[in-house]
């Protein structure tokens, strides 16, 4: 990739809010003309990864280089870019002419000058004779085509849009893809949007950011994303999709749900534990239950407009979602088989939590900020340990006081026939949880490790 | 038994009509009776206009309103400004330090401007009566200044930025057109209690300086009741202008927050 090319490059980017990181290592390059959308939850870094690039923010650690120049210590007013705002952050002292027209008086362009690019950019949002409105008397709509237009009009470098269509009803978003899309096409400048919905940056974007807990999980294509998932959390996050534990029996050979699949992936080794990511629309349904790779009884049957969603439990009593243009009635057995192309697979992130700890008496171990007995630890007080404790080792309770550090529930998926938990200590420390309860994100549980499912190895030296 | 709610209203409506309604009817039937024989004329405003002596306390009191409002605009809006900044501001102290005084009775706080100005051998006068009006209505300048700009959006100031503007700009063109409701609102609560003051004045200057509200006071005292009248109408009538005049600025109040 030639350098001229890259318009934006950001150079180990990270940011703390509080003590607590919110971006960690950020690398991106972005190029000339692209699409490119932020992708992820909130919380996940993307608004503050963007208000970094327009100069809101300045990183701890790291920078932004526009065209090749350090932007580091430049001021938002001195950088080529323009943001479209969230809430629009329309002046309400002006009417729409002049918001359009800030930036263009600030560059102190002459009167006829400004005149035209003005109705010019009114003209390319449709808004043509709106000019002396007042903006608040505008609907949502209109009022984020004069947001656009007040950022286009400046011919920026770099268009930076953050959830500019949040704000809008349905209908109205789809039509503002569309025309976001042609715009982007007409005006060859870079456009980086930040969105939560998984959709609107499979529609829009040449290049989608996948992120996560201030992380990048994944950069690639929208089909790429979308066929390919590097992880659980992407395949979850982007479309629908069973998620299940498996076992890499060798190369091109899985193991789950209790059966083995022919797959296409290689090189995870032999009977290596994985994550089995199987998209509802890839699995081949027969009526005739012996016919398929295994079999399972239809448990609901929702008609989406344009296929039928069904929920199946398998002969190995998981629960898989399956997508089909045949509606089966709730009740019904089928045979189903999966296409080894239709077969995701990934590696595990971790196989169980493992935490840094210290040996506080002969029966307890600290870590995560708080106290666990242990029984028994041949280790001296004083020592720091390695502790590892299972997925499925951490219970999970309803009353806050019970456990012996509390937790709030981060993000939940489901795999088939338990749910893999994602809980955050106050800390801000992460504890990974298997369960077959069902709890909701944002839920508070108390957190219980019964001693014999804590591990203490030495530390690691390093 | 249940009591309309409209019926709760009604010692309240009993009393404005007492002390706001009643007086002000009053003095408005006072304001143009003659004081000789009775009967409806309009010699009382004759008597003003050809009474040189009122005329021009009258013309300096609004100068002095007018000063003091300048001197109070100038100096709580930058007080405003910080304040408003979360980063110069961590705790709310500062701004209950800039309200405090509000909380004193304005008596008592002219008093000890007059000690203060006795212990410091600074002369009673025009000085020291500017010094005391800005020292008592400064709060009534910063606090509604203070109200918009810290409800004010802070992507208003980012959109500024973003769209090319420095600091300066960022605030000619934005934070201080969106502040003037508060500004405003400001105006007129240093403005209105300026004009018609009259015990700071004499306090502060010995009744060497006198202003339009002590001329009111004396014709009431000395038994003047009509001409009395006249004055303090003129006096409503100016206040309500300059409400008006404000007021119209003040459209958009509803959305930034200013107080009154």
């Amino acid at each position: 990739m030639a350098d001229k090319d890259i318009i934006i490059k950001l150079e180990h980017l990270s940011k703390r809010y509080e003590g607590k990181e919110v971006l960690h290592d950020i690398n991106l390059y972005i190029r000339k003309g692209e699409f490119l959308t932020l992708l992820g939850p909130s919380g996940c870094g993307k608004s503050t990864t963007l208000r970094l690039i327009a100069g809101f923010l300045q990183p701890d650690e790291g920078r932004v280089l526009l065209s090749g120049k350090d932007m580091t210590g430049i001021p938002p007013y001195r950088r080529p870019l323009n943001t479209v705002f969230q809430r629009y952050a329309l002046f309400p002292h002006l009417d729409v002419y002049d918001n359009v027209a800030f930036g263009l008086k600030l560059q102190g362009l002459p009167e006829d000058k400004i005149d035209a690019k003005v109705r010019k950019a009114l003209k390319m949002v449709t808004l043509t004779d709106y000019e002396d409105r007042d903006v608040e008397s505008l609907s949502g709509g209109q009022q984020q085509r004069v947001a656009i237009a007040r950022a286009i009009v400046n011919q920026p470098k770099v268009l930076l849009l953050d959830e500019p269509l949040a704000a809008l009803d349905r209908k109205m978003r789809a039509d503002m893809q569309i025309e976001l899309r042609d715009m982007h096409k007409k005006l060859g400048i870079t456009f980086i949007y930040v969105t939560h919905d998984q959709e609107e940056a499979l529609t829009l974007s040449d290049t989608i950011v996948v992120m996560d807990e201030g992380r990048i999980q994944q950069i690639g294509t929208p089909a790429d994303i979308y066929n390919e998932p590097v992880n659980s959390f992407v395949a979850n996050f982007i479309g629908e999709s069973n998620i299940f534990n498996g076992t890499m029996v060798k190369d091109r050979l899985v193991s789950f749900i209790g059966h083995d699949f022919p797959c296409v992936d290689s090189g995870f080794g032999e009977q290596t534990p994985v994550d089995v990511v199987v998209r509802p629309e890839d699995v081949v349904v027969d009526k005739d239950p012996s016919a398929g790779q295994f079999s399972g009884k239809v448990t609901s049957c929702i008609f989406k407009g344009v296929h039928y969603e069904m929920l199946l439990d398998t002969d190995s009593g998981n629960e898989i979602m399956i997508q089909n243009y045949l509606a089966f009635e709730p009740g019904t057995t089928v045979g189903m088989s999966i296409p080894p192309d239709g077969i995701q697979v990934m590696k595990k992130e971790r196989l169980r939590n493992t935490f840094e700890g210290e040996i506080s008496s002969p029966e307890t171990v600290d870590f995560l900020g708080a106290t666990f007995n242990v029984g028994h630890t041949p280790f001296e007080p004083g020592t720091k340990v390695r502790v590892e404790v299972e997925f499925s080792g951490v219970n999970l309770l309803d009353d806050l006081e019970a456990g012996e550090l509390e937790g709030e529930v981060h993000s939940i998926l489901y795999k088939g026939d338990h749910y893999h938990l994602t809980v955050c200590t106050p800390d801000g420390d992460k504890i990974y949880v298997d369960t077959d309860d069902v709890w909701d994100k944002g839920d508070l549980v108390g957190i219980e490790i019964a001693p014999k499912d804590i591990k203490i190895k030495e530390a690691d030296d390093d | 038994m249940t009591i309309k709610r409209s019926t709760w209203a009604l010692p309240y409506m009993v009393f404005l009509i007492l002390f706001v309604a009643l007086p002000l009817v009053m003095i408005t039937v006072y304001a143009f009776t003659d004081p000789g024989g009775g009967g409806i004329s309009l010699k009382n405003f004759v008597k003003f206009a050809n009474t040189a002596e009122d005329m021009h306390t009258f013309v300096y009191s609004i100068e002095i309103a007018l000063i003091t409002t300048v001197l109070c605009l100038l100096l709580g809006y930058p007080a405003a400004w910080i304040l408003s900044r979360s980063d110069l501001n961590r705790s709310s102290v500062t701004v209950i330090l800039f309200i405090l005084p509000m909380w004193i009775n304005m008596l008592v706080r002219t008093l000890a401007t007059v000690a203060l100005f006795d212990f410091l051998k600074l002369p009673l006068g025009e000085g020291a009566l500017l010094f005391g009006m800005v020292y008592n209505f400064l709060p009534f300048m910063i606090y509604p200044i203070y109200n918009t700009l810290s409800k004010m959006d802070g992507s208003y100031v980012e959109a500024a930025q973003d769209l090319g503007a420095p600091p300066s700009k960022v605030f000619t063109k934005v934070v201080l057109p969106l502040s003037m409701p508060g500004v405003w609102s400001g105006v007129l609560m240093v403005f209105m209690p300026t004009i018609s003051t009259f015990a700071v004045a004499e306090l502060l200057t010995l009744n060497k300086v006198k202003l339009f509200g002590t001329t009111i006071q004396e014709n009431i005292n000395n038994g003047f009741w009509n001409y009395g009248s006249a004055l303090a109408l003129i006096m409503l009538v100016l206040i309500g202008i300059t409400t008006m005049l404000t007021g119209e600025d003040n459209a958009r109040e509803d959305e930034t927050g200013g107080v009154i």
